[in-house]
């Protein structure tokens, strides 16, 4: 935890509390990312972690509270303008456009980034078809650089295999070149060998295009080995966070969480 | 062009999906073209056939517009007659004698030949009105976008049902609204158009309109109909045109992402409102087009044309061709008007007669129509030229994307 600190802050969250209601499904909850960082958020189900997620990409509105990005309040924003200023997020059951193309559906991701109007595509220009190309171009890079091969471009999204859907997702948001990237719940019916891979990718993104990451998972094994800190949310309040053994010994955290984890396993 | 479109789900689902070949597309156009330009010297310049094809024409103009809102976009329209009424409108008030007062009675002219310049009213030159169209008929698209884009599926289709019928009922009685009693702009409009001008013409409609006259040939006259099938063919190429490179551009993706998941693509960063109004508003664009030109074609533009029918009549042609799909919506619109507008009167009418039997089969064309409509639908459900996506789509039955369609196509 001492290392990250000195990374200045990329996203700021600020007693962030969202009520549905008479639900209150999170309450009060700060939370900070470091650049460059990989931290996770943690919880049992229904905790309120993808709440919180929909809060930090614009879905949700805050009941209470101020998100900040770089610097800028985003705190209730558009989610396509905040997917603009740089966060990208997946999402925790795949959505993607089913009937497109996996070159497609990155091009898509790359929307916000393009400036081809209605008249540009009637008329197109030269800027439009270069445009294209270049989108075209950078779509086949980003499915390449999350392993999949030319084989697979063309195919439809749905006829795709669950971990090349993954990726697709996960190329889709890279299309845009975010500088912090947010994973619900990427290994979610991945095999031990798949979500091995995946850590191994987070790291990669990390060193090689400085992209922050935030992550939801339920997979302790890759949590353990990729976050360099944890949140840990219980009933929509944050109860812990440290590093990695810090939270795997706090007695609060395996009374809500790793307990019931433990008994389970054991 | 997509004869593979019938094989197997198993096949078509195992490779890429179901595809035509990729030159058919390319090769359709100008093998149609040539087809399409040939055909009225096959005809009698004055011939009923020809006549049905120009209201086809027309006809495929509006159902590629409507097929960018539903079948691109997803955002099921049922009140399409609108931008039909808007745009014949738009030609009945700036290409007829309606505004008789207008200008000291002597008229606003601009671009029209030597015998229509002396007619009072607005006159404006065809190019004109249809620009005119365009602009109305896009801001007109763009209202009605505005209450529906917080609506998903079922709710979309109702406010656009009421706002079909609303434009619909002031057709109608538009006859009753003196322009000159409107609070605030009463006063300039009576100075302009008279006290006694009204609206619309109601269920009498306006005639006679405009023909459409182009320097240096004849006159349009309903007695040739060859000049009016060229310029509906005009419209059809240029609309046609305008359909294919959107849907490959980024506004095409971004419409067909918003119509696959929603959530997905504004999370992509697809501003969803700005995208959705664009569809509505080229939509509706293509109506008033169509509109317009129908409007002179008719002769009159009359209330009794925008009912809640015709919307229906528009969105089973693209339904039927192949929701999203560009020539299966051309297919679907020619397919229907010649049922509508042949098949139905001409041919089924005399049979009975024909075969010695003595009943008026005028009684039965709605049942006739409906039921043509039920077996094409049931022997092709994706549509006659089905979309390539949309193909896969029906095709394919795995848990889960049941859902999927119907929200797609809702």
């Amino acid at each position: 935890m001492s290392e990250t600190q000195e990374q200045p802050v990329v996203l700021d969250a600020r007693n962030i509390t969202k009520q549905f209601g008479g639900l209150t499904a999170v309450a009060d909850v700060t939370f900070e990312v470091p650049e460059r960082a990989i931290v996770s958020i943690i919880g049992p189900n229904g905790a309120g972690k993808t709440t919180f997620f929909n809060m930090l990409t614009g879905f949700y509105k805050p009941t209470l509270g101020k998100i900040s990005f770089e610097g800028r309040n985003v705190t209730g924003g558009r989610p396509d303008v905040i997917m603009k200023l740089g966060m990208a997020r997946t999402f925790q059951n795949i959505r993607l456009f089913s009937t497109m193309t996996a070159m497609e559906n990155v091009m898509v991701g790359q929307n916000s980034r393009m400036a081809a109007g209605l008249f540009g595509a009637i008329f197109h220009t030269p800027k439009v078809r270069r445009e294209e190309k270049a989108v075209r171009e950078k779509a086949r890079e980003e499915l390449e650089y999350v392993g999949l091969g030319t084989r697979t471009h063309d195919q439809l999204a749905i006829n795709l295999a669950y971990g090349d859907q993954r990726r697709v997702e996960i190329a889709r948001a890279l299309a845009s070149s975010p500088r912090v990237l947010l994973l619900d719940e990427p290994t979610a019916g991945m095999n031990p060998q798949e979500s091995g891979e995946l850590t191994e990718f987070m790291r990669r993104l990390r060193d090689e295009r400085g992209i922050t990451i935030v992550l939801i998972e339920h997979d302790m094994k890759v949590i353990m080995g990729v976050s360099e800190r944890i949140s840990v949310l219980d009933h929509g309040e944050k109860i812990a966070e440290g590093a990695p053994a810090e939270v795997r010994s706090n007695p609060r955290v395996v009374e809500a969480y790793l307990g019931k984890q433990a008994t389970v396993e054991g | 062009m997509s004869s593979t479109a019938a094989t197997s789900p198993a096949r078509s689902r195992s490779r890429r999906g179901f595809q035509s070949p990729p030159w058919a597309e390319k090769a359709a156009a100008p093998i149609l073209l040539v087809l399409a330009i040939l055909l009225p010297f096959l005809f009698d310049p004055g011939s009923a056939f020809i006549a049905d094809c120009v209201l086809a024409l027309a006809y495929t103009v509006m159902a590629l517009g409507l097929n960018i809102i539903v079948g691109f976009a997803g955002l099921l329209d049922l009140g399409y007659v609108a931008f039909f009424a808007i745009g014949a409108y738009t030609l009945g008030w700036l290409g007829s004698g309606f505004f008789a007062f207008v200008n000291h009675s002597k008229g606003i002219h601009v671009g029209v030949n030597a015998f229509t310049s002396a007619l009072p009213g607005i006159h404006l030159n065809f190019v004109l009105v249809l620009v005119a169209a365009v602009l109305f008929t896009t801001i007109a698209g763009m209202l009605i976008g505005l209450p529906t884009l917080r609506l998903r599926g079922d709710y979309i289709a109702i406010v656009t049902l009421a706002f079909g019928e609303i434009i619909g009922r002031i057709a109608r009685n538009g006859d009753d609204i003196k322009l000159a009693k409107i609070p605030i702009v009463g006063g300039p409009f009576e100075n302009a158009f008279g006290k006694d001008q009204t609206f619309t013409a109601g269920v009498q409609g306006i005639t006679p309109t405009d023909k459409i006259s182009i320097p240096g040939l004849d006159p349009f006259t309903q007695l040739n109909q060859r000049p009016w099938y060229y310029v509906a063919l005009v419209l059809v190429g240029i609309v046609l045109f305008v359909n294919f490179r959107v849907r490959d551009s980024r506004l095409g993706r971004a419409w067909i992402a918003l119509r696959e998941d929603e959530v997905a693509a504004v999370a992509m960063g697809v501003p969803s409102v700005k995208t959705k109004l664009l569809a509505y508003g080229t939509g509706a664009a293509f109506g008033g087009i169509s509109g317009a030109f129908l409007g002179s074609y008719n002769s009159t533009v009359n209330a009794d044309q925008f009912q809640f029918y015709f919307s229906i009549l528009i969105l089973g042609m693209v339904i039927l061709g192949g929701l999203g799909s560009i020539w299966g919506t051309v297919l679907g619109a020619w397919t229907l008007t010649f049922i509508n507008f042949w098949l139905l009167p001409d041919v089924l009418n005399s049979l009975p007669s024909k075969i010695g039997l003595n009943f008026d089969m005028t009684q039965i064309t709605f049942g006739i129509y409906g039921f043509l409509l039920v077996i094409m639908m049931i022997l092709r459900p994706q549509g006659l030229l089905p979309e390539r996506r949309r193909a896969m789509e029906m095709t394919d039955s795995e848990g889960g994307e049941d859902s999927q369609i119907l929200t797609a196509r809702a």
